[in-house]
């Protein structure tokens, strides 16, 4: 009988210590849903969501705090890429959070440009270049789109302009073929 | 003497029509009116234009600059005035305008000067930089910068290099016109590969149907007694010219997924690839000009060299089209490009003019469902499943698709060619790779974003500390300097008290004594 629990106690004990040390050595650093989530949003950082950047979204989502089609920028794309990884129906973007865009990157007039260096505060991603009444400039091929940096331009200097379609980033076209004429 | 020859899996046996643009030799191309060239014509970074409106420029003179070193230098095609540095269409599929530099022929095509470039004294390093300026690429149709090339890989040198003169699409002759005529060029490029690259061997493989091309060849080699060059006839079949199938036939290697031919200590150029070598280093003269065939629904198909930048209408022009023309293939039949117009001008990458018609290609019977026979998979050079692979594109299951490899795909259209629901199996391949490759790009801008964002934050938290503690520092050495100044400020009226006080007593004093008390 007591040799029995001594047993038991003992395998507890060994077991436990197993447990324990394991749970130390092997620890996850983070979340790891969170890390995926992150890896589907655009990083854009442009706070539509209602989140201050891509993580803390990636972080309410995991959480269950936020829905999976708060992100504009990531499009219907994203959210069915979301609700695959989550396990979830798709859903069509909220209109709250804004409406998909084309790609677009910010540049700025400079011609106008008075060099206040507001948008270089603004800009989540360190796109911009310039320094105090120094002409500004985007980096075109880091700008995220967020369009952060629109607002507190007092001179209203930054544009919006789509990416346009170039020889390099041609995609071939999902293959149609016509049908024949009277039958559609 | 007989090699051993391998082969490869798949491949089809489609109408080669190569008879007809064979009957007259190589022809030169006039100077057109003018010349549009475009300023990305290889793999890899476009190159910068060096050259301004107005500018006059010469035969060979650096136009675009190569931009890094996987990029090739373009030149001027011959001497004349820089009319405008603007977009114009480009020999794409997709219709659209990049960079341009025009130029307007003064006619003298005088050249700048120029001078064979003593390779021999030269390190490895610097012939590659010499090529890159000399604007050689691989003229087999991929246009990938040879100077990436000429490398004899970790082992330091070759075993096999394999010239490929195979040229196994249908209608063209360039590659078999150029052996024929200019077979000197050839060998001395070859040779000259051999000696950068410390091969052990050069194989040069032709296509049996091509036996002028293959007498032609070897008797150059004897008279130049070339060392280690062996022409080698091997069986027609398409797609025998693709590089891997090549390879495979030549020496029976077969380079694995995702590994480089240099690994197995062998690698392979076009013979046209050779001879623009042999002319950027023995002459010095960089590549301005190409053999171009021009077949199809012609009066007069036939080959002729074409300065890049000649509209292809113009070398169309010098073969008669016939009135029912309606499209302009670059490339052969299999693989070749759909062009948006005959404007577009002859650039390093066009081996072939295919001038079609309805009568010529009749539209394809319409797409009917896969029954997954697997004819296409028994076509398939690569050893993949290309009915895999379609069910996958054509669902958007890219990631599938990709695990069909369907990177190592060719798209030399042996399935689509031999598939009876008349699939067209390349185009979805195409598609698929695309979107894969968009994605890709944008998964790694997104990653970018993400990096410097979170570096943003952690600057941003650093400026925070960093303020907060000089205020720190800043609030402490004020305090220090109140107590200081607040310790003196109380002696000094502690003085002022006791001085007070002091007198008040003294005074007590003196009045107690000589006043007596009122009472």
């Amino acid at each position: 009988m007591l040799s029995a629990l001594l047993v038991m106690a003992l395998g507890a004990v060994v077991l436990g210590a197993a447990l324990g040390f394991a749970a130390v050595k092997f620890r996850v650093e983070g979340d790891p849903l969170v890390e995926k989530i992150d890896s589907i949003l655009p990083q854009t950082q442009c706070g539509q969501c209602g989140f201050p950047g891509c993580r803390p979204y990636a972080e309410a989502i995991a959480k269950g705090d936020a829905d999976i089609n708060q992100c504009p920028p990531g499009g219907d794309e994203g959210v069915r890429k979301l609700a695959d990884l989550l396990g979830r129906e798709f859903k069509p973007l909220s209109g709250e959070h804004g409406i998909e865009k084309p790609k677009s990157t910010a540049v700025i007039d400079e011609n106008t440009c008075i060099g206040c260096t507001l948008c270089l505060q603004a800009c989540p991603v360190d796109a911009i270049v310039g320094a105090a009444k120094q002409m500004h400039t985007v980096i075109a091929a880091q700008c995220t789109g967020c369009e952060l940096c629109l607002e507190p331009c007092p001179v209203d200097c930054i544009s919006m302009q789509p990416i346009a379609e170039s020889v390099e980033n041609w995609k071939w076209k999902y293959p149609v073929f016509e049908l024949a004429r009277g039958s559609a | 003497m007989s090699r051993k020859l391998f082969s490869f899996h798949g491949g089809v046996k489609p109408a080669y029509n190569k008879e007809a643009s064979l009957t007259e030799p190589i022809g030169i191309a006039p100077l057109p009116a003018e010349f549009v060239i475009p300023l990305h014509q290889s793999v890899g970074g476009p190159p910068h234009a060096l050259v301004k409106a107005g500018q006059q420029v010469k035969k060979g003179q650096l136009i675009g600059g190569p931009d890094g070193n996987v990029s090739s230098a373009v030149h001027a095609s011959t001497s004349g005035i820089v009319k405008a540095v603007e977009p114009r269409l480009m020999p794409h599929t997709s219709g659209l305008s990049a960079l341009c530099v025009v130029i307007e022929p003064d006619g003298k095509d005088e050249w700048i000067e120029h001078a064979p470039i003593p390779w021999r004294s030269m390190s490895p390093g610097e012939v590659r930089d010499a090529l890159r300026d000399a604007g050689v690429v691989g003229l087999g149709g991929a246009v990938f910068p040879s100077h990436l090339k000429v490398n004899p890989g970790k082992q330091g040198h070759l075993d096999t290099l394999v010239i490929n003169g195979a040229e196994c699409e249908p209608f063209i002759t360039c590659d078999d016109m150029q052996m024929r005529e200019r077979s000197e060029g050839i060998i001395k490029g070859a040779a000259i590969l051999r000696d950068l690259t410390q091969a052990g061997q050069v194989l040069i493989g032709v296509e049996d149907n091509k036996p002028d091309a293959i007498a032609a060849m070897r008797a150059t080699v004897e008279r130049l007694k070339a060392e280690r060059i062996e022409i080698v006839a091997v069986p027609t079949r398409y797609p025998a010219g693709g590089a891997k199938q090549l390879i495979r036939v030549l020496t029976g290697i077969e380079v694995p997924h995702g590994r480089r031919s240099t690994d197995y200590g062998v690698q392979c150029f076009n013979t046209g690839t050779a001879h623009a070598i042999h002319d950027a280093l023995e002459l010095g003269q960089p590549m301005i000009s190409r053999i171009v065939t021009v077949a199809g629904n012609v009066e007069r198909p036939r080959n002729f060299e074409v300065r890049f930048g000649t509209p292809m209408k113009d070398v169309v022009a010098l073969c008669g089209a016939k009135p029912d023309t309606d499209r302009i293939i670059m490339g052969g039949p299999m693989m070749g490009y759909r062009m948006p117009d005959d404007s577009v001008p002859v650039v390093k990458a066009t081996n072939c003019i295919l001038v079609g018609s309805k009568a010529l290609f009749p539209p394809p019977p319409p797409e009917m469902p896969c029954i997954r026979c697997g004819e296409c998979a028994k076509a398939c050079p690569s050893d993949l499943q290309p009915f895999e692979m379609y069910w996958f594109s054509r669902a958007k299951l890219f990631g599938k698709a990709q695990e069909y490899h369907l990177f190592d795909c060719i798209e030399c259209g042996c399935c689509a060619y031999v598939c009876g629901s008349h699939i067209p199996l390349v185009d979805y391949f195409r598609f698929a790779k695309s979107e894969i490759w968009a994605r890709e790009n944008e998964k790694a801008a997104a990653d970018g974003a993400r990096e410097r964002y979170e570096f943003r934050l952690a600057r941003e938290e650093r400026d925070k500390a960093e303020k907060a503690a000089k205020l720190a520092a800043k609030a402490a050495e004020t305090k220090a300097k109140l107590a200081a100044a607040g310790n003196a400020e109380d002696e000094k009226n502690k003085n002022l008290i006791a001085d007070a006080v002091a007198r008040a007593e003294a005074q007590k004093a003196t009045t107690s004594e000589g006043k007596p008390r009122a009472d």
